[in-house]
């Protein structure tokens, strides 16, 4: 059992022809609608929606404080390592790109962690890029023991890992694994990740369901905004969500629409989304699904994030280095990709509090796990 | 005009109104209103009938190629009771399909989630397709679908009672994330009931008592066949929800945009 035949049920031409063909008259039932269906979020998602965008806010804004209060969690990355055997075309640590690669030994995480710490983050997410050799299982694991005392909540931002292996990592500490799909337009995932593990794209695609058989409490899935249509491919997210969530009913779920940022001499936005449609997705995923989490880094503008925060999102990054050794060890080295938002995390957390919101550092327990 | 046809296991209903057999004043009026009703699956308390006699006089009148048999193990009061029930029902009514209910309380016939789960999943393992009775419980729901069953049937209200769907708000949250059919089972009262459960997306209901009982029983199959019908018709039609339209003088959280 695996999403496989659920999405090849849904071919990508069809799927974004029947987007494109909704109504004024679509939009508006949806909007009506109880309960909303991946049919619904289409009309969402549609050109047709755009003038009801503020209609779509308010209502996600009363939904998303209805489930989750008025609180916003915080968290921040930690970049173990630049190290990458994949060639992905719109990524800062692409095999082909020349630049210093380094991979965080246990002293240098825990330098990095001391600095997080003290900015008063309990739960942290874990980066790397893909190279079996030096950053494998054992590497992963090693990085969890190390930091698990510090943390409260580990999460993983790493390559596709077998069941097997998150079934070794779950143990250490692991509670969150994000997996972005990067795009589900199979023609365009090969273009975009021409070598390397990664440019197999049914592996991939599984990934959620090997976590979800391997018992992770919480997955976050996505695509990389730009590859694609950005409609269509959303539209992809909305309905692995939905399959994930009725297969692996016991794990927690949320989802991201990073946009493509510019990065060391790479490939520009084959598709630009503006900050009016963004919202309109963040909008529709939260009417498509009231419980889900939608998390916002900084990589979008502070202007945007002070507003955007209100219309559906629950989970924000703050002071985010995206390079490895950042915070403490190496500062000046080369980030994955350029940061809008340098504000402080000290700042960021005033910022909440003036609209009214708690800023939560943590949310989970070592105890738990 | 035709609706799509639910499939559970192997078998494909073209009707989506089960009934039970139980409350009629003769089995010649049973007959006669599950004929009228158009129900393609019928399910019979093994306790009921004489699995011995070849001349039962519930199942002599059940002798129609529309009507598919659903045992059902009402009276066992443990998961081994029931699986020892399901097997005498397989043989004596040559087939593995099974309506699982344990109620060991004898005043509302509450179904025993416990027991349920634990002789659903024995009986899977046998080689039954089992459609468990059980409380509008998401989480047992999920259980049961975990363990391989083929169907879920969650109570609308006790059983018998004709209160309609009082578990509405659980309901939706089971038809919502299953991924086997939903059969509101018991509780529902009147065609419009049923109607309500099938325009809500279950895929199907049970329906005895409010049949069996009813001032004229035929009549009253008949109606519920219509209900059920437009019910489903309706779902598949996409019901136009009321509209909330709230004026929306200015655009206080997205201005930012403009």
């Amino acid at each position: 059992m695996s999403f496989r035949p659920v999405f090849e049920a849904h071919p990508w031409e069809a799927v974004k022809a029947s987007i494109y063909a909704k109504t004024a008259a679509d939009v508006e039932r949806a909007l009506a609608a109880p309960r909303r269906t991946l049919d619904d979020f289409k009309a969402l998602i549609s050109p047709a929606a755009a003038p009801y965008l503020e209609q779509m806010a308010q209502l996600s804004h009363r939904l998303t404080r209805r489930r989750f209060g008025n609180t916003m969690q915080l968290y921040a990355p930690l970049y173990l390592s630049n190290e990458c055997q994949n060639i992905c075309t719109y990524c800062g640590f692409s095999l082909d790109n020349k630049l210093k690669r380094r991979t965080l030994s246990s002293v240098e995480m825990l330098a990095e962690a001391a600095v997080l710490k003290d900015w008063g983050y309990d739960h942290v997410l874990l980066v790397t890029g893909e190279a079996n050799q030096t950053v494998g299982v054992d590497y992963l694991e090693k990085a969890l023991k190390t930091l698990r005392p510090h943390f409260a909540h580990l999460s993983m931002e790493v390559q596709p890992l077998d069941q097997a292996d998150y079934e070794r990592l779950i143990p250490e500490g692991l509670n969150t694994v994000l997996v972005y799909q990067e795009t589900y337009h199979q023609a365009d995932y090969k273009t975009h990740h021409p070598k390397g593990k990664k440019s197999n794209f049914y592996y991939r695609l599984d990934t959620p369901d090997r976590l979800g058989r391997a018992g992770i409490h919480k997955m976050g899935l996505g695509v990389l905004i730009g590859l694609e249509d950005w409609r269509t491919d959303c539209f992809y997210t909305a309905l692995h969500l939905d399959y994930l969530e009725k297969t692996y009913w016991q794990t927690k779920y949320s989802l991201s629409f990073p946009r493509l940022r510019p990065a060391e001499g790479l490939l520009q936005p084959k598709v630009e989304m503006s900050d009016r449609e963004l919202v309109q997705l963040i909008c529709a995923y939260r009417l498509l699904n009231e419980e889900v989490e939608l998390s916002l880094s900084t990589r979008e503008t502070p202007a945007f994030r002070d507003q955007a925060i209100k219309l559906g999102i629950t989970s924000i990054s703050a002071g985010s280095k995206t390079n490895p050794g950042g915070y403490a060890v190496e500062p000046e080295s080369l980030e994955q990709f350029e940061i809008s938002d340098e504000r402080s995390p000290a700042d960021i957390a005033a910022m909440l509090r003036r609209q009214g919101y708690e800023p939560v550092w943590k949310d989970w327990d070592a105890a738990l796990a | 005009m035709t609706t799509q046809p639910l499939v559970i296991a192997d078998r494909t209903f073209t009707s989506r109104l089960f009934t039970g057999t139980g409350k009629f004043s003769s089995s010649a009026l049973m007959e006669e209103a599950l004929l009228v009703s158009g129900s393609e699956l019928v399910t019979v308390a093994l306790k009921r009938v004489d699995v011995a006699d070849a001349h039962d006089d519930i199942l002599r009148h059940l002798h129609h190629p529309q009507f598919n048999l659903l045992p059902n193990t009402s009276g066992v009061r443990t998961a081994r009771e029931a699986v020892f029930a399901a097997q005498l029902a397989r043989e004596a009514l040559e087939t593995n399909w099974l309506k699982l209910e344990i109620h060991p309380d004898p005043k509302y016939l509450l179904p025993d989630p416990v027991e349920t789960l634990k002789a659903a999943e024995e009986l899977v393992k046998l080689g039954f397709v089992v459609l468990p009775y059980v409380h509008a419980d998401p989480v047992l729901c999920k259980r049961l679908e975990a363990v391989g069953v083929a169907a879920v049937m969650p109570l609308g209200a006790p059983i018998g009672s004709n209160k309609g769907l009082l578990t509405k708000e659980f309901l939706e949250i089971i038809i919502g994330q299953s991924k086997v059919p939903v059969v509101v089972d018991a509780g529902i009262g009147a065609p419009s009931h049923a109607a309500a459960a099938l325009e809500m997306g279950a895929d199907a209901v049970l329906v005895n008592t409010a049949i069996a009982v009813a001032g004229q029983p035929v009549a009253m199959a008949h109606a519920f066949k219509m209900a059920v019908e437009a019910g489903r018709l309706a779902y598949e039609a996409r019901l136009a929800a009321p509209v909330a339209h709230e004026a929306v003088a200015s655009s206080p959280l997205t201005a930012f945009l403009d």
